[in-house]
């Protein structure tokens, strides 16, 4: 593996991507640790056109490697979005930020943190699901929409979908939080604490000081790796490698010798160039944070007085976020009586399955939204 | 919206029902009921339903549905949640029709159950002359791959509600798709019910 520094802000090819730069001293963001955070800048995309009465923005969520670009060549949710598709940008103005904590353009651990002028690294403060959140509700702010149509996001998307749901409730007609959790369960913390580990492991992380020098590459491959797994199913793993031996198999024992490793190493290399391993910490420790029963401990309580609407999916062969979570969000909306869809999709892509199994996804996206649009879509009202 | 002729068992339960009502159609299937409900009565309407196809109809006509087996009861609902629960043409396919029915009759203030009614003439004529599992129109699935689990008559089920002090309000009873008054034990294809504790 070449050595590589990380670079972040400007570095993004696309020539889409936008900013807003907010939380000037004194009026920096405070998160909730209690800490400030600012100026905070955050990358942004949109696709398709904000209509005069502003009601028809759809803000989408990323999940732990994504960032805004979400749609165009290589959009990581490029099937769902686009003129005809599940996220028609045709009717809809479709919005997509990076995360703060994150590195492909918004304000993270490799950012430049103005009172020193040198990279945040560990000196970033610890971030959460909910302030994501609120720093996307002021991009939202900056666009001059008061109601977004709809939130929606698969994984920790879906987590900032029900955060969403909460802290901002008067302010979206609907939303669509797809394989995703209530709260992290310790399997899920676990795994997420192996790449950590793996990082941190990596004597070039040097405590997360390493922006002049190599990055820990390894190790945040190897964290990619990790996660890569944990995204498949069997079936799917099955499927696409079975235990076919790589064709330019290396002849000394221990490279890479069957295709799964292969793919795994090539998912783990690539992702080096285009992640920060500070920004992967943080945000897998966002993550394991979140439980947006905080604090409450009546699950009937979490979205009482939603009037949103809530379309909740998952996948079948999904053990990573199983489908007995999203039933618990279901129960939750239940309780609070929340005017809710839910659908177990069957499919073989375990966790994946939200970025792959788009077309009975699209559907119910479409219809769903037509629906939280119109009102009752195909019956007369 | 297809213009399907709405069927006789629909239009009579559209006639138990008040405007605006608040219900949970249980074993929705594609929604066809529950959308005429809507579209009729203005009802506020949720469904349950385990089949995906079925979820994926349903939204397309825009409903509210949850992905769920009714076995597994209905305990996030608090007693007397709905104006209406309908169980129609699902209480001879859950495993359990005794608790589906009892969970029913506590989260809705009146129940409506729809079933086959498995003794009907035909059916006793198929079993007693040709001494075979009865396949009619009404009840057209074949011993290995019918949905069915439970065969109930009508006056099982009136006994069955007087064993569990269930009060019938209304019943109407339906054949080649009219409504009928007489022997509907011995004459009739569907049994409607409304149901209260």
């Amino acid at each position: 593996m070449e050595d590589q520094k990380f670079v972040t802000v400007n570095k993004l090819e696309n020539s889409e991507i936008q900013t807003f730069t907010f939380g000037y001293p004194p009026a920096e963001l405070i998160l909730e640790s209690g800490e400030k955070l600012g100026p905070i800048t955050l990358a942004f995309e949109t696709y398709g056109e904000l209509i005069a009465q502003k009601s028809n923005a759809i803000l989408v969520l990323h999940a732990l490697s994504g960032d805004a670009h979400a749609a165009g060549a290589d959009g990581w949710w490029d099937s769902l979005i686009g003129p005809g598709k599940g996220l028609d940008t045709n009717k809809y103005f479709v919005i997509c930020s990076n995360v703060i904590g994150g590195c492909r353009g918004s304000t993270g651990p490799s950012s430049i943190n103005p009172k020193t002028c040198k990279p945040y690294s560990t000196d970033f403060p610890i971030v959460s699901i909910g302030d994501m959140v609120n720093a996307q509700a002021r991009l939202i702010d900056h666009l001059g929409i008061e109601k977004l149509l709809a939130v929606i996001g698969g994984s920790m998307g879906g987590m900032q979908a029900l955060q969403w749901m909460v802290s901002y409730p008067e302010r979206i007609q609907s939303a669509i939080p797809i394989a995703t959790t209530l709260k992290h369960t310790p399997q899920q913390i676990a795994f997420n604490e192996v790449g950590r580990q793996a990082i941190m492991a990596d004597p070039d992380w040097k405590n997360g000081h390493y922006y002049s020098s190599k990055v820990p590459a390894k190790g945040l491959a190897v964290a990619r790796m990790i996660g890569h797994i944990t995204y498949m199913s069997d079936a799917s793993m099955a499927e696409k490698f079975g235990r076919r031996l790589k064709e330019d198999k290396e002849p000394f024992k221990f490279g890479a010798e069957f295709e799964v490793e292969g793919y795994l190493h090539y998912r783990g290399d690539n992702f080096v160039k285009r992640f920060d391993a500070n920004s992967y910490l943080y945000i897998t420790k966002a993550i394991d944070y979140f439980n947006i029963l905080n604090g409450n401990k009546n699950l009937g309580n979490i979205f009482r007085g939603l009037k949103a609407k809530v379309l909740v999916i998952s996948f079948k062969s999904d053990w990573l976020y199983p489908s007995y979570q999203s039933q618990e969000i279901v129960k939750a909306c239940k309780l609070a009586e929340v005017d809710t869809t839910y659908c177990e999709i069957n499919s073989t892509y375990g966790h994946d399955a939200f970025l792959l199994e788009t077309e009975q996804e699209t559907q119910l996206i479409k219809h769903f939204l037509n629906t939280a649009s119109n009102g009752h879509n195909g019956v007369k009202q | 919206m297809k213009q399907a002729p709405v069927k006789a068992e629909h239009k009579i339960i559209l006639n138990w029902i008040n405007k605006d009502a608040s219900l949970l159609d249980l074993g929705c299937g594609d929604g066809e009921l529950l959308a005429l409900l809507i579209n009729e009565r203005q009802v506020h309407a949720q469904g349950i339903e385990l089949n995906e196809n079925s979820i994926h109809r349903c939204v397309a006509q825009g409903l509210s549905v949850f992905q769920q087996d009714i076995d597994t009861g209905l305990s996030e609902y608090a007693d007397n949640s709905f104006d209406y629960v309908i169980l129609n043409q699902t209480l001879q396919q859950v495993k359990k029709p005794d608790f589906a029915l009892k969970e029913a009759l506590r989260v809705g203030k009146k129940v409506i159950v729809g079933f086959p009614n498995f003794v009907q003439a035909s059916a006793r004529f198929q079993i007693f002359f040709k001494g075979r599992v009865p396949v009619t129109k009404a009840l057209p699935y074949e011993w290995y791959d019918t949905p069915n689990l439970h065969f109930l008559g009508i006056a099982d089920f009136k006994d069955y509600c007087k064993k569990r002090n269930i009060q019938i309000e209304k019943s109407a009873f339906i054949r080649k798709n009219s409504r009928i008054k007489l022997f509907p034990n011995l004459f009739a294809e569907i049994g409607l019910f409304v149901c209260s504790h």
